[in-house]
């Protein structure tokens, strides 16, 4: 567990020295969603899904570190120490989860401002979803970075594959305006789940089944997420 | 021993890269693993640090078996890229390090004391890493590992990218750790000199092991050394007119006899328009390395 923490510490303090990482995470969705959300005028529907963006952005830049760390050498360090990979997956998603976090509740803090109604058990569980959709997220992350050797290779797989993945979960349009195919996708698309759960305790429209069911299937993705990474990282 | 190696094999796919490689050092020694590029140095370096797994054979460190887990407790381990934070300072550097190998509180902070001041590096506890020079940042990687307290340290071409300075510092630090063994690779020779022993690894097998006094009295003789305009030529010549084994080594003819300095009267007499200068010299282990090598090849 002192592995773990000393991992998340070390991303933390890094993320905090480097003050241009949190104008990038945070500047992007909120032009996004200042330009979609005014060109649309549903800049209150839109706000949920923007913070499951910065999530995402986040957990995406935070993973982008493992790749950084292996070409400069100080993922070597960490692997040959006496140190479980469960440990250091952890540390490292911990230490995402924990960037993503503080960059989302800077930006629910906007909420107010386009009348996402303020009540402190609705926010209370907007954070500890927000976690738990940040674990998932930055644990996929990890999963992408570990075998991936350029920074380069990860930005297609962004594009190719992490923008449709938030595209498609409800947070831009809802599934029942969408086209048969493209709802089937995002009835498959797990991060659906965590979308819906944050927009129902921020007061927003639900997708028709229990607030339990869509916590069940983000806390499953999160779960399953970590437990591939660690094992993707286990092979020596 | 500290680090027993027996029949060690490793294979990238249908490549090669270690061989049946068997060697020991022992405790409280400094060996060097010497060898061209693409030799099986780096293989086998990874596979002793933990961060390989051998096809095959064994290998043990500080009596335990490099394929279980605990051995990395008790080795510290130098990579040739730093595998230091630059963003950190030096002194969350160690304190991350300490945590990583179970230390921590008084203990851990005691320790980084105690290492900082060995390596003249107390000044700069809260320094950040990217803002130090490429000496002073190994140093602080050496401190780094040998905070653990480790029986062995791997260290891989540790030289790189330092200056002569440094170079002679960190020498300096390597020689004077007690009661650590340590092993690196190197392509340096010289560096290779300052070892206790040293094994020479070629196409993935040891070709040669020893102490280098030892290995430089194996090859015998002396080393003739002839400067030419023309050194291909005059080796041609020299082979069919006196019968010795010449050999055109970076531009200059090279042989190895007995009584050296009675053999360069003859050629000075026989060549005397070709030659602009002569050595003779007792072999260098850059001479071992050459004919060690060569004997693989034939």
């Amino acid at each position: 567990m002192l592995a773990a923490w000393t991992l998340c510490r070390r991303d933390v303090v890094r993320f905090m020295r480097q003050r241009s990482r949190i104008i990038g995470v945070l500047g992007t969705p909120l032009i996004f969603w200042a330009l979609i959300g005014s060109g649309f005028n549903y800049m209150g529907y839109l706000f949920p899904g923007t913070l499951i963006q910065i999530l995402l952005f986040a957990s995406i830049f935070s993973t982008i570190s493992i790749i950084q760390d292996r070409q400069q050498g100080f993922l070597q360090g960490v692997l040959v120490a006496p140190v479980s990979r469960a440990s250091i997956v952890l540390g490292k998603v911990l230490g995402g989860t924990a960037i993503a976090m503080t960059q989302g509740t800077i930006f629910l803090l906007l909420g107010p401002l386009v009348k996402v109604p303020f009540s402190a058990t609705g926010w209370a569980a907007a954070l500890g979803i927000m976690a738990l959709v940040g674990f998932g997220l930055t644990a996929l992350g990890v999963l992408l970075a570990w075998r991936f050797d350029s920074v380069q290779g990860f930005h297609a797989i962004m594009n190719l594959f992490l923008i449709p993945l938030w595209l498609l979960s409800g947070a831009v349009f809802p599934p029942d305006k969408a086209a048969p195919w493209v709802k089937i996708v995002m009835i498959a698309n797990p991060l659906t789940y965590g979308v819906d759960a944050l927009r129902r305790v921020l007061g927003g429209p639900a997708l028709p089944l229990p607030l339990a069911a869509s916590l069940g299937i983000a806390a499953a993705f999160s779960v399953a997420m970590f437990i591939l990474a660690t094992a993707f990282a286990r092979r020596r | 021993m500290s680090v027993d190696v027996d029949g060690l094999t490793h294979r990238y796919g249908e490549r090669v890269a270690l061989d049946g490689v068997s060697f020991s050092v022992r405790s409280g020694e400094v060996f060097a693993l010497v060898g061209p590029n693409g030799g099986g140095k780096t293989t086998l370096f990874k596979i002793l640090s933990t961060a390989l797994t051998p096809s095959s054979g064994t290998a043990r460190v500080a009596g335990i078996d490099v394929r279980d887990d605990a051995v990395r407790r008790r080795i510290g381990v130098v990579f040739q890229a730093p595998s230091l934070d630059g963003k950190l300072t030096v002194g969350e550097n160690l304190l991350h390090h300490g945590h990583l190998y179970g230390l921590s509180g008084a203990g851990l902070r005691q320790r980084i004391g105690e290492e900082l001041a060995r390596f003249g590096l107390t000044d700069r506890t809260g320094a950040r890493v990217e803002k130090l020079s490429g000496g002073l940042q190994r140093r602080v990687e050496l401190a780094k590992s040998l905070l653990h307290r480790p029986e062995v340290l791997l260290l891989d071409e540790p030289s790189t990218g330092l200056d002569p300075g440094a170079r002679r510092d960190l020498w300096d630090a390597l020689r004077g750790l007690k009661g650590v063994t340590v092993l690196l690779t190197t392509h340096l020779l010289e560096e290779a000199e300052r070892c206790d022993r040293l094994a020479i690894l070629h196409k993935g097998k040891v070709v040669a092991i020893g102490e280098p006094m030892t290995l430089r009295g194996e090859i015998g003789g002396d080393v003739v050394t002839v400067r030419s305009r023309d050194a291909r030529q005059l080796a041609d010549a020299i082979r069919e007119k006196l019968g010795e084994q010449a050999e055109v080594v970076d531009g200059t003819v090279r042989l190895s006899r007995d009584r050296g300095h009675e053999f360069v009267g003859r050629l000075v007499e026989a060549f005397p328009q070709w030659i602009e200068s002569v050595t003779v010299a007792k072999p260098s282990l850059e001479d071992v390395f050459m004919s060690k090598t060569r004997e693989v090849w034939s």
